[in-house]
């Protein structure tokens, strides 16, 4: 195992992050404010409870769950996108490193940075909504699983991409979309019959339901079928990546 | 330098390598090449000819479409590690990390690598290469030039043993062209074996202890450079002619002669591999036939000339 070299990446990729720490934390927390303003407050004081959660409590795991799949995936895309549109992935494909070491250090990063965005966002939220944790443990958990899983999913992304609209277009055409309609704002058992079987086709339910359950022990699909779907796209994209890097596609003429 | 039973093997073999891109291109065709260890070897070849490729696929960069390459003694592909972790690369495009400084990007390169952190070796590596006060520079704010040794730096930050240099002296003025050759030098004294390609011919013909000509993706010689010099090497005697003369006269057309200067230069070409020049004969020759001379001097074809001729017609050249 070549420890200096996941040690190398990793520190490039944390060190990219700090140097625009600004950006990288006010736009996120801004905007997540701006959802507890709108829905927590002002349009969630005329909502009833859902499970007997307050709204504002109740849309805390899916805006966090937001938040953290964007930049989960942001982050790991352009963290390896970047090398291969400057050039400077001579360096990584010449190197004596894996392809399992390259994806410990960009993927460990890219998940590092969104886990402490996820927490930041948590904090922020306690200023408006007095909420509980339920099962912190658990908590912790799902939120590292997903931080890993999705920054895999953009570290795809990165390397399929070939231009930079490329590397927009799954996050704002899929995985936002998803995530709103995956019962980040409401409860599945909400929508009639018919949706609700529809909407279990989404992959963002079971995270969101998940990590809901985390924080108020309700959930709309039950917490083992959450965590072993959240895993199943896990080794679905481990493999795609371990294939990727075998046959060279895309990086290795 | 000197041949040992300890640096006799080989420290690269390339073996029937052939690639072909994606497109259907074949930019390499059966590439067989052994580069000795410790030696500086030049690669040469028109734009397009395949040094680029080569050197990418024995750094791990660009698959070969069939054949084997050892380096360092492992298998570039099965061995990989072993293998890539002795080699150095400096590509021929000036590829940096814009937003790093000097000092993080070379400390990544070593880590990348595998070796562990060294921050007195590191500032050594600066310091040759003049970089010690731009260490916290940003790499966007420096001149290409710079850039370029920047490259040189991250590919020796983890100590190869065989350093590939494509191209280094594209773009770099003069004077870091001598900086740059003395460290090639002392780096091939303390036992890196160096692989260069080059446009400048002269670099080549100054540097090169072997050279390789590579051409339409076929390598159409590999030689000591001497040996080649010689081999491929053509002479010219010159004579300045008291009395200009306007074409050939007759009785001296048997003779390989020409003209040139407007006529007040003779000049004959002769191979100087051959035990009998014809030189006595001509000047005996022209003193029959009243042709003066005021000088005379002779020229060796030059590792230019022989480029040039062996890249237009491989075939003639080394027959
Ligand atoms: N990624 C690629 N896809 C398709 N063809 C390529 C690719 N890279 C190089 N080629 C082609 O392969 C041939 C050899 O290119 P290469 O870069 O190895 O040449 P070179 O000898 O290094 O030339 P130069 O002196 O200009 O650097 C060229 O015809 C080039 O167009
Ligand atoms: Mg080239």
């Amino acid at each position: 195992m070549n420890i200096y070299g996941i040690r190398a990446i990793y520190h490039f990729e944390m060190a990219r992050t700090f140097r625009t720490l600004w950006e990288s934390i006010a736009a996120p927390i801004l905007t997540t404010s701006l959802y507890f303003i709108v829905f927590g407050k002002a349009i969630g004081s005329r909502m009833g409870n859902i499970d007997d959660i307050s709204y504002g409590a109740f849309i805390i795991p899916g805006l966090v769950m937001l938040n953290l799949l964007n930049e989960s995936i942001s982050n790991a895309s352009f963290g390896i996108y970047m090398p291969k549109w400057a050039g400077t992935i001579y360096e990584l494909l010449s190197a004596p490193v894996s392809w399992v070491e390259i994806l410990i250090g960009y993927v460990g990063a890219a998940a590092t940075k969104s886990v402490m965005l996820g927490l930041l966002i948590l904090g922020t939220a306690r200023i408006f909504v007095p909420y509980q944790i339920a099962h912190p443990l658990w908590m912790i958990a799902f939120l590292l699983l997903t931080a890993v899983t999705f920054s895999l999913f953009g570290f795809i992304i990165g390397l399929w991409a070939d231009n930079f609209q490329k590397l927009q277009v799954v996050p704002m055409l899929i995985v936002t979309p998803l995530t709103f309609l995956g019962g980040a704002f409401y409860s599945i058992t909400m929508l009639p019959p018919l949706w609700q079987k529809i909407t279990l086709f989404n992959p963002m339910v079971y995270l969101i339901s998940g990590f809901r359950w985390c924080f108020y022990g309700v959930a709309d699909v039950h917490i083992g079928m959450s965590i072993g779907m959240t895993f199943g796209f896990l080794i679905i994209c481990l493999t795609f990546v371990g294939w990727v890097f075998k046959t060279g596609y895309k990086i290795r003429n | 330098m000197p041949i040992s039973a300890e640096n006799s093997v080989p420290i690269i073999f390339v073996r029937d390598v052939n690639k072909t891109y994606a497109g259907g291109f074949q930019a390499l065709k059966k590439i067989n090449l052994e580069i000795k260890r410790g030696e500086i070897f030049a690669l040469l070849g028109p734009n397009g000819a395949g040094k680029t490729t080569l050197i990418s696929i024995i750094c791990g960069i660009v698959k070969a479409s069939s054949g084997t390459i050892i380096a360092g003694g492992h298998d570039i592909v099965r061995d990989y590690r072993a293998a890539r972790a002795s080699i150095g690369l400096v590509p021929q495009e000036l590829y940096t990390d814009s937003f790093e400084s000097v000092w993080a990007t070379i400390k990544f390169s070593r880590g990348l690598f595998g070796k562990a952190p060294n921050a007195t070796y590191l500032e050594k590596v600066l310091r040759d290469l003049s970089l010690w006060d731009k260490r916290d520079a940003k790499i966007m704010t420096l001149s290409g030039g710079m850039k370029r040794r920047v490259l040189i730096a991250k590919a020796l930050a983890h100590e190869p043993t065989i350093l590939f240099l494509d191209e280094p002296s594209a773009g770099v003025d003069v004077e870091l062209r001598h900086d740059m050759w003395r460290m090639v030098r002392e780096l091939r004294e303390q036992g890196t074996t160096i692989i260069l390609t080059t446009h400048y011919i002269e670099e080549a013909e100054d540097m090169a202890d072997r050279i390789g000509v590579i051409s339409q993706g076929e390598l159409i010689v590999v030689e000591d450079k001497d040996v080649l010099m010689r081999k491929l090497g053509k002479k010219q005697l010159m004579l300045t002619l008291r009395q200009p003369m306007t074409s050939i006269p007759a009785e001296l057309s048997v003779w390989p002669l020409a003209l040139s200067d407007d006529g007040h230069t003779l000049v004959y070409s002769f191979d100087s591999q051959k035990e009998e020049t014809g030189i006595a004969e001509l000047l005996r020759t022209l003193g029959e036939h009243n042709i003066e001379f005021k000088d005379l001097r002779s020229s060796e074809s030059s590792l230019e000339d022989i480029f040039v001729s062996l890249v237009h017609q491989p075939k003639e050249a080394l027959e």
